[in-house]
């Protein structure tokens, strides 16, 4: 890992170089003014010579082109009670109609707006504050470290899903905005806690000590020399803080703490639990929605992996030796 | 010693942020969920349990937020949460009572097995690394991992409930034909019940611990000690299980201890797809029933479980690995 010591006071120093990738390199930060496009070939080199992230990718692909155009892959209305209730598996309804004669592909597509947007919002929002507390609590120390990484410990310890569904029941199933708001509000910590001990081995690095003797403001300092170095590990914590979202969205839907009426896997899942899907024979209202939280849930997982592996040579899976023996 | 009593001090300031959130969480929702809770079941309950409730959630007292937080703490610390409302009269500490073996029973088990079985897995991996199992097990469990576990419920009651008819989907034992005590039916009974939930738990449960244990193991494999057993010649059951696993072990055994404290409130849409009559399955009904003190007193009880769990994880790393006791 060679960091870039800069000693031009104007010049923004480029993120970190993890030897093999720079996942953060993906977004389009402004960050890096010269090789983007040479940033994006390395980023997609690696994406392709790991298993791991492939998978993950493709199926994130996926998930996001349903959610940006649910139109054009089904074209029913998903809200419209406009077919026979309880219909089987056929071309014209791939996965059957609903107990109220809704077809189940077309609430299935639709569904993953919801989902995304949660996963998105949430993910960003909690990672900002994440970023902000820890970096603070890291960069400041004394007596700011000291209460900010007590909130971060206490918010970490306390079981959060009974939390979530007491507010959850207390808002009266608010909808999406009150999910995203309440998940957002006690997921950070976990990635805040990574993120300070990474700010931390920062601290005493050379460059940072060359911005400090440049006399750049505190501000600058963080935003400008700490932050970038760290896009390996905020991507990496906006992973998770998604994962977490899809998790916990669906399943407070599940149980009916968000609206029943939005269109999302969440709340296909809670009618199909109220309607008795897997007694009635219509195993799919449940099994659909469930089967794209695993999968939208292993996209964000795999691509955590994959980061974790590309940047921890240690944990890559080993070539099998198979042809020595033969 | 010094390192005890930090510890401790922050159990307390923990424990202090959860009580104070339960106190805060009706008065500061908007619309005060505990006035629409009082009016719900006006008529209902008698006068004087209406007014304790009053003084509990803070609605038409003239008491200020202080010294109703003052009478909150003391009727906290006094196990004294008032009665149920779902299940009134009876206390909230009798309802509980009741529920929580349930949920120790059965996630306990689920937990201790899932634990074991998977740090014997993640031991194996890593020593036959490249091996069959080790290019299996882990991208299966990434996945696993993944999958909300009340799905992994539906799915199995789906599977051997619905479809094979093996194995009862519903409760904790036949609640119209047995009859609870110490008797043979009744025993065999609830363990057919418990058989699927627990299912459904290991098999979420377990990824965890298997890539901990392999990835820790991986890098303790590596060390020098290790050569050095291999160097001299020792079995290589000796090593995997003497050098290495035992070096290894560190983080799952913490994360054990701190996971026994999540088994209180760790399972509650497992228990509420199988209508399981434990602590999580309780909250989940008090939470729509609206009533309020049993779904604080659940939120304690959940909160000082996971709490003294990492209480006991923190003293035991430091009793065993002497490293840490510094740092720390």
């Amino acid at each position: 890992m060679s960091l870039p010591i800069s000693g031009v006071p104007t010049a923004v120093d480029q993120p970190g170089q993890l030897p093999g990738a720079q996942p953060g390199a993906a977004g389009p930060g402004p960050a890096a003014r010269q090789p983007t496009t040479h940033a994006l070939t390395r980023m997609g080199r690696a994406i392709r010579s790991n298993r791991k992230a492939t998978v993950g990718t493709v199926l994130l692909a996926i998930f996001l082109f349903a959610a940006l155009f649910p139109g054009l892959i089904a074209k029913d209305d998903p809200g419209a009670d406009a077919y026979q209730p309880k219909l089987g598996i056929s071309t014209a309804h791939l996965l059957g109609t609903t107990a109220q004669g809704q077809d189940m592909w077309a609430q299935l597509v639709w569904g993953t707006r919801n989902v995304m947007i949660i996963a998105f919002v949430v993910g960003l929002a909690a990672t900002g504050i994440a970023v902000l507390i820890g970096v603070a609590a890291a960069y400041l120390g004394g007596l700011w470290d000291g209460s900010l990484s007590l909130l971060t410990d206490v918010l970490l310890v306390i079981p959060l899903f009974p939390l979530l569904i007491i507010i959850a029941g207390y808002a009266h199933g608010g909808g999406t905005l009150v999910l995203i708001l309440v998940i957002t509000v006690t997921s950070w910590s976990y990635t805040a806690r990574q993120l300070r001990s990474q700010a931390l081995s920062l601290r005493r690095r050379d460059f940072l000590e060359a911005a400090k003797v440049r006399g750049e403001r505190r501000l600058y300092i963080i935003v400008v020399e700490v932050i970038p170095t760290m896009t390996s590990l905020i991507v990496a914590a906006f992973l998770t803080n998604a994962l977490y979202a899809v998790l916990f969205a669906s399943s407070l839907q599940f149980i009916g703490l968000g609206n029943p009426n939005t269109q999302s896997w969440g709340t296909m899942l809670y009618w199909a639990q109220n309607e008795a899907a897997l007694q009635t024979g219509q195993a799919m209202w449940a099994i659909a929605p469930g089967l794209c939280i695993a999968l939208l849930g292993a996209a964000f997982a795999l691509l955590n992996y994959a980061f974790d592996e590309i940047g921890n040579p240690a944990l890559r899976p080993v070539r099998r030796r198979r042809r020595k023996r033969a | 010693m010094r390192f005890a009593l930090r510890r401790l001090g922050f159990f307390v300031v923990t424990l202090w942020v959860a009580l104070t959130l339960n106190f805060l969480l009706p008065r500061l929702m908007p619309g005060n969920p505990a006035l629409a809770m009082l009016a719900k079941f006006h008529g209902q309950i008698g006068p004087g349990t209406l007014h304790a409730l009053e003084v509990l959630f803070g609605v038409n007292t003239q008491q200020s937020l202080w010294s109703q937080y003052v009478t909150y703490l003391h009727h906290v610390f006094t196990l004294n949460f008032g009665p149920s409302l779902d299940f009134y009269p009876e206390s909230v500490t009798s309802v509980i009572g009741s529920a929580i073996w349930w949920t120790l029973g059965l996630v306990g088990v689920a937990t201790i097995l899932a634990f074991v079985l998977g740090t014997g897995l993640g031991i194996v991996s890593a020593w036959k690394r490249g091996g069959r199992l080790d290019s299996v097990l882990p991208p299966v469990f990434v996945i696993t991992s993944a999958i909300p576990y009340f799905w992994m419920g539906m799915v199995l009651v789906l599977i051997f409930g619905f479809t094979l008819g093996w194995l009862p989907t519903q409760g904790g034992y036949y609640v119209s034909t047995d009859s609870p005590g110490l008797n043979w039916i009744f025993f065999q009974d609830v363990l057919s019940h418990a058989v699927l939930p627990a299912l459904a738990l290991i098999i979420t449960l377990i990824g965890t611990w298997i890539l901990t244990m392999r990835n820790t193991m991986i890098t303790t494999l590596a060390e020098d000690y290790v050569r050095m057993a291999r160097a001299k010649g020792l079995p290589g059951r000796r090593i995997m299980l003497d050098y290495a696993a035992r070096n290894a072990i560190l983080p799952n055994l913490t994360g054990f201890a701190m996971s026994l404290g999540f088994v209180v409130g760790g399972a509650i849409l497992i228990e509420y797809v199988f209508n399981y009559p434990g602590v999580g399955y309780m909250l989940l009904q008090a939470v729509q029933g609206e009533d309020y003190p049993l779904e604080q007193a659940l939120f304690l009880l959940i909160t000082v479980a996971v709490l003294v769990a990492i209480l006991i994880a923190d003293i035991a790393t430091a009793l065993l690995d002497p490293r840490t006791r510094t740092s720390g």
